[in-house]
């Protein structure tokens, strides 16, 4: 089957709505294609990542540390948006610390998540080949 | 051109269930290939035949079901999310142990693998949502 590059826009919060879980779902599933993943955190989708995530008070279930197991399935990726952050008084140490094994380097620990520019944003999104917008 | 178009949001609700229709319809008129229809989110309500707007007002399940049957179309409903907003197709509602079904002709239940498989497949991935 064809490669290609399929890339997942992340634009919601966590909560509030349903978007952040089922576009994560989306993301699970095609781990299984095979394809060239990668993941965008951008506007309100950065507080996807955010650490110290704690649903108790809202009755949701808490799917956050699923990002930590992307790596496990070659999804290690995960772009954020340097003025996103900025905007909402956030940086990268309020990021959960998502990595991956790289099993070409003695399965060394990397850092999946990186933080780039609205301007290198939008190269890598034109980039790719399949974009889904969540 | 080959396309699959990805529909996230519910009938009524938010005019992208429209768009998507619209843009389906000049796509086959400008003689495009629709390689499948995929709803997910609140976007598989467009699947239900139990929906009764009023009279004066466009019946848009109905629409997706008369164009699935003209031009042959693949709709496909995402089962996780269908199984969320109590979209059940017959064998589905069996399985589960319920008593009703609510699939409109021309769409059928099926995972997100096929999702990814219309990118993979398709010239163009066209998503309509919020």
């Amino acid at each position: 089957m064809a490669t290609k590059k399929f890339m997942y826009v992340n634009r919601k919060a966590p909560y509030g709505t349903v978007y952040a879980l089922e576009s994560l779902e989306v993301v699970l599933i095609a781990a299984a294609f095979e394809q060239e993943v990668s993941l965008a955190f951008i506007d309100d989708g950065v507080y996807q990542i955010a650490k110290g995530q704690n649903t108790d008070g809202i009755g949701m279930k808490n799917f956050s540390s699923t990002y930590n197991a992307l790596g496990d399935y070659e999804v290690n990726k995960l772009y954020v948006e340097k003025e996103s952050l900025e905007e909402r008084g956030l940086t990268a140490d309020d990021l959960m610390p998502i990595m991956w094994e790289d099993e070409d380097e003695d399965w060394a620990e990397k850092p999946s998540v990186r933080i780039v520019s609205r301007a290198e944003m939008a190269d890598i999104l034109a980039e790719q080949e399949v974009t889904y917008s969540f | 051109m080959k396309f699959t178009v990805m529909v996230n949001e519910g009938p009524y609700q938010h005019q992208s269930a429209d768009t998507a229709l619209h843009f389906v319809r000049a796509a086959l008129e400008k003689g495009h290939e629709i390689f499948r229809v995929f709803f997910y989110h609140d976007g598989v309500n467009n699947g239900t035949r139990i929906a009764v707007p009023p009279k004066d007002d466009r019946l848009i399940q109905q629409e997706w079901s008369n164009l699935a049957k003209e031009h042959d179309l693949d709709l496909v409903i995402c089962i996780a999310a269908a199984q969320r907003r109590g979209l059940m197709d017959a064998a589905e509602s069996k399985r589960q142990g319920l008593d009703a079904d609510n699939i409109i002709e021309g769409f059928r239940i099926s995972g997100l693998g096929q999702l990814i498989e219309g990118g993979i497949q398709s010239d163009r991935t066209v998503v309509f949502g919020d």
